[in-house]
């Protein structure tokens, strides 16, 4: 269990989509079918690692991503395997018809790769920071949805990405987030992970969030509360038998994403326990507003996703559970 | 009569009998691009029906999906299903779907229907065949009215830039669309010269003239470093007198009565010569 992790506090910081550009680079070696498209952002979403690495694989489409997103299809048509790249906003808001209609329609082997998700992108504020992006992805049929907690478990998550034949939406962060998984840790599609065990209650996390569930663990168990943390990197297909094990478990629910609380993680587990198992739940998320300017830190204490309010989410569940 | 401008006669018979039987679909945009297809599958693209997903075959993309009857009427001529299914076109559980499904139909190279996108498609199989250094071509039908998608014109931009010359397209230019004339609705002229000032080979054609359409191919084999696309001049319903030019018959299938008198009329021969 928590040899899955290092000990994380110590550790040095890294950004999801810096362990997406050393990823691709290492995929790029090992696989010639592979290619990267990109909308004028390379620098930012660090695919100019694999464009430096493999010029003649690597195609910038300009600031054009549904035009991306369409020889993205094409190119998988023809039996390549196209990693394309830009912000989460545009990549599933400005292309959402390109990937229903010539991606997951058709099944074809596109993986669109996106950084700068949530309001952590900061300064550039609202009109960038996206909090819808994976309701988007998780409502397409036949579409796979990956948010990696950290650059190790990023590099394992476009590794199974890219050995994964279909569709799938990857979401990675601007901002330098702890690293806090051993090398040992193992990332599979369609499996969510307990990292910490505890009998009290559950947090379910992924992305950034998961740092801060592991904090508020550790907060709660000062306090005597232990705590189960998962950590849920494959929102779809979700781990329907480790969330319903966890939740006979410990009977209260608290889940924690760095996106509207309307269609991510939070919606996702609502679904499965309300039909399945209903315990006490908490959605910690963003509360169905937009972001704006200001910096990553001060933003994320602004809008709620701390490791406090996991605290307190995690109090009031169990104030719930307990008055059953 | 060659056996090109045989083919075109049995598909437009294939698109009124299919449409009668589907009782929706869309005949106007399915007639003017018969000829165009006949050539493509019948003299112009290298495809096996008996090995549809062969790597080193030409593609197409039907980018005006609504006109799948064509697409379906040459396939099935071609060998790739059998031509009874044609009557099955838009039924529950069989495979031939309003709108061309690549999952479900041998032959068809990629899903579309939302208009714009399969240019964009089309362009990056053309730039995958770059990448592998093959020599296969990729052949693309676009609708006239889908020029109004801003789509089309970034992958007009991207196909230019990255000097695909595998890369074909053919604009079915019959002048109307859902609500009137396209020069009415959204004009999109001068086309020529937009394409040109994109980067594109260009050449204009009578699109329903076979030996037009086929030299015009032919010579854009000879083109290097740019793509081409080739601006078809067509009759919207071409060869039901009366479909022609009628913007109503965009979207409407004919009755039985109306079906039988389009048959007779397309049997009796000569509406394409």
């Amino acid at each position: 269990m928590t040899e899955q992790l290092i000990d994380w506090k110590k550790a040095k910081k890294i950004a999801t989509r810096e362990a997406y550009g050393q990823a691709l680079v290492q995929l790029g070696e090992e696989n010639p079918d592979i290619v990267v498209l990109d909308a004028d952002l390379a620098k930012s979403t660090k695919t100019s690692d694999f464009a430096q690495a493999f010029p003649n694989r690597f195609f910038d489409m300009g600031i054009a991503e549904q035009n991306m997103i369409g020889f993205a299809a094409g190119l998988a048509a023809a039996g390549k395997i196209p990693f394309a790249s830009s912000f989460a906003v545009f990549a599933t808001g400005r292309a959402f018809e390109q990937i229903r209609n010539s991606v997951a329609y058709p099944q074809l082997n596109v993986k669109i790769a996106a950084t700068h998700a949530g309001i952590s992108v900061g300064e550039d504020g609202g009109s960038h920071q996206a909090i819808e992006d994976l309701a988007l992805m998780r409502s397409l049929p036949q579409m796979t949805v990956l948010v990696p907690a950290d650059a190790t478990e990023t590099k394992q998550v476009i590794k199974a990405a890219a050995a994964y034949e279909g569709p799938v939406y990857i979401r990675m962060g601007r901002l330098a987030v702890p690293v806090l998984f051993a090398e040992n840790y193992k990332f599979s599609i369609g499996k969510a992970n307990i990292i910490r065990e505890g009998q009290d209650a559950t947090i379910i996390a992924n992305g950034l969030m998961v740092a801060k569930a592991l904090q508020a663990a550790e907060e709660l168990s000062g306090q005597g509360i232990e705590t189960t943390v998962v950590n849920c990197a494959s929102l779809k297909p979700l781990d329907k038998d480790t969330i319903l094990k966890v939740a006979r478990q410990t009977g209260a629910v608290v889940t924690a994403e760095e996106h509207n609380i309307i269609g991510g993680l939070g919606s996702a587990v609502a679904e499965i326990l309300s039909e399945n198992y209903p315990v006490p739940l908490y959605r910690v998320g963003i509360k169905d507003t937009f972001g704006e300017s200001g910096s990553p830190e001060e933003l994320l204490e602004k809008y709620g996703l701390t490791s406090t309010v996991i605290v307190q989410a995690v109090e009031t569940v169990l104030q719930r559970k307990y008055l059953k | 009569m060659s056996n090109v401008q045989e083919m075109a006669r049995l598909i437009r018979q294939d698109i009124i009998t299919m449409l009668a039987a589907a009782k929706s679909g869309h005949p106007g945009g399915s007639l003017s691009a018969a000829d165009i297809i006949a050539v493509l599958y019948f003299s112009e693209m290298k495809v096996d029906p008996q090995n549809p997903n062969w790597p080193d075959r030409d593609r197409f993309v039907l980018s005006k999906g609504h006109a799948a009857p064509v697409l379906y009427a040459a396939l099935a001529e071609k060998g790739f299903f059998p031509k009874e299914e044609l009557l099955n076109l838009r039924k529950t559980g069989h495979f031939l779907q309003g709108h061309p499904d690549m999952k479900k139909v041998p032959g068809v190279d990629m899903s579309t229907g939302s208009l714009g996108q399969g240019i964009s498609a089309a362009a990056g199989m053309a730039l995958a065949g770059k990448i592998d250094n093959k020599t296969y071509r990729v052949y693309c039908l676009l609708g006239d009215g889908e020029a109004g998608e801003g789509i089309v014109w970034e992958a007009a931009m991207a196909a230019a830039h990255y000097k695909l010359d595998n890369l074909l397209v053919i604009l079915d230019y019959n002048g109307l669309q859902i609500d009137g004339p396209v020069q009415e609705v959204m004009n999109s002229e001068p086309l020529a010269d937009k394409w040109r000032a994109f980067g594109w080979n260009v050449m204009e054609v009578d699109g329903h003239n076979i030996e037009e359409l086929t030299a015009s191919l032919q010579a854009a084999r000879n083109v290097a470093g740019k793509p081409t696309i080739i601006i078809a001049n067509t009759v919207k319903g071409k060869g039901v007198s009366f479909m022609e030019n009628q913007v109503g018959w965009h979207g409407n299938a004919p009755s039985k009565e109306q079906a039988e008198a389009a048959l007779a009329e397309l049997k009796g021969g000569n509406s394409n010569d």
